[in-house]
């Protein structure tokens, strides 16, 4: 074992975009209030599937290109949109040295189909036997390059290269709510084990697919309107998803210094895992991930829920905040901004790290779950249970 | 207290590979493997699995055995990968639980054509209105089908092999384009490097040769279509290149640090004794001209093995017979070797076994294993009409025998993806 101590790893930009808004700062305003925050949910756009929509976002803001946003669809554009956010917020953004050295872990998952090509061919095969002579006809007449590129998951950090000039490194993980956690895991391993000293983390997620919709569709696993508050939702069914675009900037404690940067809080661990979901199985290792990372029970702990919303799921996830959170206080990410896969992870270290550094009070996001905060929190606990597999969770401390 | 010998020019574990897994169009296991791509036989054949009207490109290196014919991608990609562990972990001695981190490299899932056709049977004559993937919703919400959720979770192919492998935590699955095997690789170093665990597991797979694929990249002007005879169509370094044949294939690698694989008695095949890594901005398919980033992925790689370029004695090149990445290698390697590379012999694989893509980083990882442990380098087939820009002793057409202590491996991939290792001999 390295004898050396570890470096701290600090968080010292965001980039948010979420149905509630753009940016940290319109993220805060709302959060910080005592009010109630009244969740953005529409129910009409893929009926009956409610889901919390991207917000109206100008490009041009953080890709300036309009040559680079044509080579994206919406899923690319949104994770570049809030990876250029991040750089801004840390101070990166016209950083070209930074930048040039900085490391990138893109918790991706796939692009945009060509709804249009796809249905042409089904429509097409159904009038026709030769499926796979019209499948080729149809491919090679109807199928644009740059559609192709906007599928590819590692495309989402090929852009934000192209966008942003972030080249130290890219690596792209995948693996739907799992690979938030593995990507933030490695870039905080890395920072501490001195190989990095800074790196954009982060993913993107939109709700607003019926080509991704009709995946999870297929064990019936979203809710339909009218949405039952989150953890009532404990028959069946269960997740509403929410368009988001997270990115984080990690860093060293030191690198963070060394370049007067604000530093919104201290991540002191990262684990994830997986196995199977039986209850005891499930138990055990959430146990195991909270011992690991040696949580205690306290009342300065926000927790962040990461609760797809999928009954079983949530309700094994409901046992373990009972048993090692009774004394702090649950906010539920997707009461508010619905589920984000792969972004989900992300969003609840962001939102930890903006309660921490305002020492804000948020008021509660879920019915049932979230009560209001005795106190201001200096530690954050942010879970990550996926819908179908992977757990994780994340500590954060007021630095 | 570890021993010195154990650790690194950095004072890093050092990790080296102790098991080793292959399979290719050339067939399944590391020996059949290496004689036939040491014997400069190519794996490249006429597309059968699927109709290839309208097609320009007729070729690739599918695995059409160990019953990788299956339908879907997911499917041939987990039975790829299956192979190699098995293998891998047979080679490495290791029973029973694996017990350390995997690390996959495996293409993005999504739902094939035959799974979209299966379920417009079920289209109603009612459904008229919106996207095939409306109705597809109205269709699921009503008669839910599990193995289509299944076959489209990324996660799907790790969570089966650490089930099966009883590999530890929560399993990685990453995409670097074509760099993706060699990422696998570097990750497993990392998490041993520090001290995260003694041992991982790095797969990289990839059984994604289907018509959508071949169609996608003839469209980006990738592939070959020099279609007959398909063996000689990847022809790497040559001045009639005309593109990369896709292939399949999979590669698995049990890494472990020196202080465990000593402890455990296990035989060493090598050392990965540095990797390197560096985006490029320039282009989403296309490498910066100047080679830059290629040539800042190579020192990177040379710096964490503590090498200088002189102590390199061989390269096996990324060498897709692409025109573009052959010219870009090429110059990336020229600036860094400079007059020292007359002297290096550098092939490509590729010439034989086409781009395993996902894989590719892998399979090469191994063959350079083997060709330390051989002391033969594997030659670049087809080389019949060289490139005169192109000044590299490419290993022409038959294996030399040779020893080297220390490769360079390189992996360039689309979406500004550079990834480089340096792999050496066992110090033992």
């Amino acid at each position: 074992m390295n004898t050396k101590s570890k470096n701290d790893v600090v968080i010292t930009g965001i980039g948010l975009v979420t149905s509630l808004g753009v940016g940290v700062k319109a993220h805060e305003e709302l959060l910080n209030g005592s009010n109630p925050i009244t969740p953005v949910i529409n129910d009409q756009l893929i009926p009956p599937y409610p889901l919390h929509p991207m917000p109206e976002i100008d490009w041009n803001d953080q890709i300036p290109r309009r040559g680079d946003q044509r080579q994206m669809g919406n899923w690319q554009k949104l994770g570049v949109y809030a990876a250029g956010l991040a750089l801004d917020d840390a101070g990166f953004k016209d950083d070209a040295d930074g930048c040039s050295t900085m490391d990138m872990i893109v918790c991706g998952g796939g692009g945009e189909r060509d709804s249009d090509v796809d249905t042409i061919i089904i429509e097409e095969s159904l009038k026709r036997n030769d499926k796979d002579v019209l499948l080729n006809e149809k491919l090679r007449t109807e199928v644009r390059p740059t559609l192709f590129l906007s599928q590819l998951s590692n495309l989402l950090a090929g852009n934000i290269s192209i966008v942003h000039k972030v080249t130290g490194s890219s690596r792209t993980f995948m693996g739907e709510e799992g690979s938030g956690v593995s990507a933030i895991e490695t870039a905080v391993a890395r920072i501490q084990a001195g190989s990095s000293t800074h790196c954009l983390v982060g993913g993107a997620f939109v709700a607003e697919r019926e080509d991704y919709l009709y995946v999870i569709e297929a064990i019936n696993a979203l809710e339909t309107s009218p949405a039952r508050p989150v953890w009532q939702r404990d028959d069946e069914r269960g997740i509403v998803f929410g368009s988001a675009g997270v990115f984080l900037v990690l860093e060293s404690k030191e690198h963070a210094i060394a370049r007067g940067a604000k530093i919104y809080v201290t991540i002191d661990g990262v684990l994830g895992d997986a196995g199977s979901r039986d209850e005891a199985s499930f138990a055990k290792r959430m146990a195991k991930l909270n011992s690991d990372l040696n949580i205690s029970d306290e009342a300065n702990t926000l927790v962040l829920s990461g609760t797809s919303g999928r009954s079983q799921a949530m309700q094994f996830e409901k046992d373990y905040l009972k048993a090692h959170h009774s004394n702090g206080t649950v906010r539920t990410t997707s009461a508010i901004f619905g589920h984000a896969l792969e972004a989900q992870f992300p969003l609840g270290l962001a939102l930890g790290a903006i309660a921490l550094k305002n020492g804000s009070q948020f008021a509660p996001f879920a019915k049932d779950m979230d009560a209001p905060m005795s106190q201001n929190a200096t530690k954050a606990v942010i879970t990550s249970v996926g819908h179908h597999r992977s757990e994780g969770l994340a500590t954060l401390s007021k630095a | 207290m570890t021993s010195p010998a154990f650790k690194d020019h950095m004072g890093r574990p050092i990790v080296v590979v102790t098991g080793m897994g292959v399979v290719s169009s050339l067939g399944e296991g590391l020996e059949e493997n290496w004689n036939k791509l040491s014997s400069g036989i190519s794996g490249i054949h006429k597309i059968e699995r699927f109709a290839t009207n309208e097609l320009s490109t007729l070729i690739c290196g599918s695995v059409d055995f160990i019953g990788a014919e299956a339908n879907s991608i997911v499917d041939r990609t987990y039975i790829l990968a299956e192979n190699t562990t098995v293998e891998a972990l047979a080679d490495a001695e290791i029973n029973g639980e694996f017990n350390g981190p995997l690390f996959l490299a495996a293409p993005p899932a999504e739902p094939d054509w035959e799974d979209r056709f299966e379920l417009a049977g079920e289209l109603r004559a009612d459904q008229t209105e919106g996207s095939v993937y409306r109705k597809f919703l109205d269709i699921l919400h009503d008669k839910p089908k599990r193995s289509f959720f299944e076959s489209s979770q990324f996660g799907m192919v790790s969570e089966r092999l650490a089930d099966k492998f009883g590999t530890r935590g929560l399993p990685v699955t990453l995409s670097t384009a074509c760099a993706s095997g060699a990422t696998a690789i570097q990750l497993g170093v990392e998490a041993i490097q520090q001290g995260r665990t003694d041992r991982a597991l790095a797969v990289a797979t990839d059984g994604s040769v289907n018509a959508e694929q071949v169609i996608r990249f003839s469209l980006l002007s990738a592939l070959s279509t020099q279609n007959d005879p398909p063996e000689k169509a990847s022809k790497p370094f040559s001045k009639d290149r005309d593109g990369f044949v896709i292939a399949e294939g999979a590669a698995t690698l049990v890494l472990e640090s020196l202080e465990a694989a000593t402890a455990r008695g296990a035989k060493i095949h090598g050392v990965i004794k540095g990797c390197g890594e560096k985006a490029d901005h320039f282009h989403r398919t296309r490498s910066s001209p100047d080679a830059a980033p290629a040539m800042a992925a190579i020192h990177a790689a040379l710096d964490d093995a503590g090498l200088k370029p002189e102590d390199i004695g061989y390269i096996n090149a990324h060498g897709t017979s692409t025109p573009e990445n052959d010219k870009m290698e090429y110059l990336a390697l020229s600036n860094v070797f400079g007059e020292s590379l007359n002297s290096i012999p550098v092939s490509s694989n590729k010439s034989m076994i086409g781009h395993t893509l996902t894989a590719a980083g892998a399979v090469e990882a191994i063959f350079s294993v083997m060709t330390i442990k051989t002391g033969t380098l594997p030659p670049t087939i087809n080389y019949d009409n060289p490139d005169p820009a192109i000044e590299l002793d490419v290993v022409p057409n038959v294996k030399r025998e040779m020893q080297v202590t220390s490769i360079l491996s390189n992996s360039f991939g689309f979406g500004g993806q550079n990834a480089c290792l340096v792999i050496s001999a066992s110090p033992t």
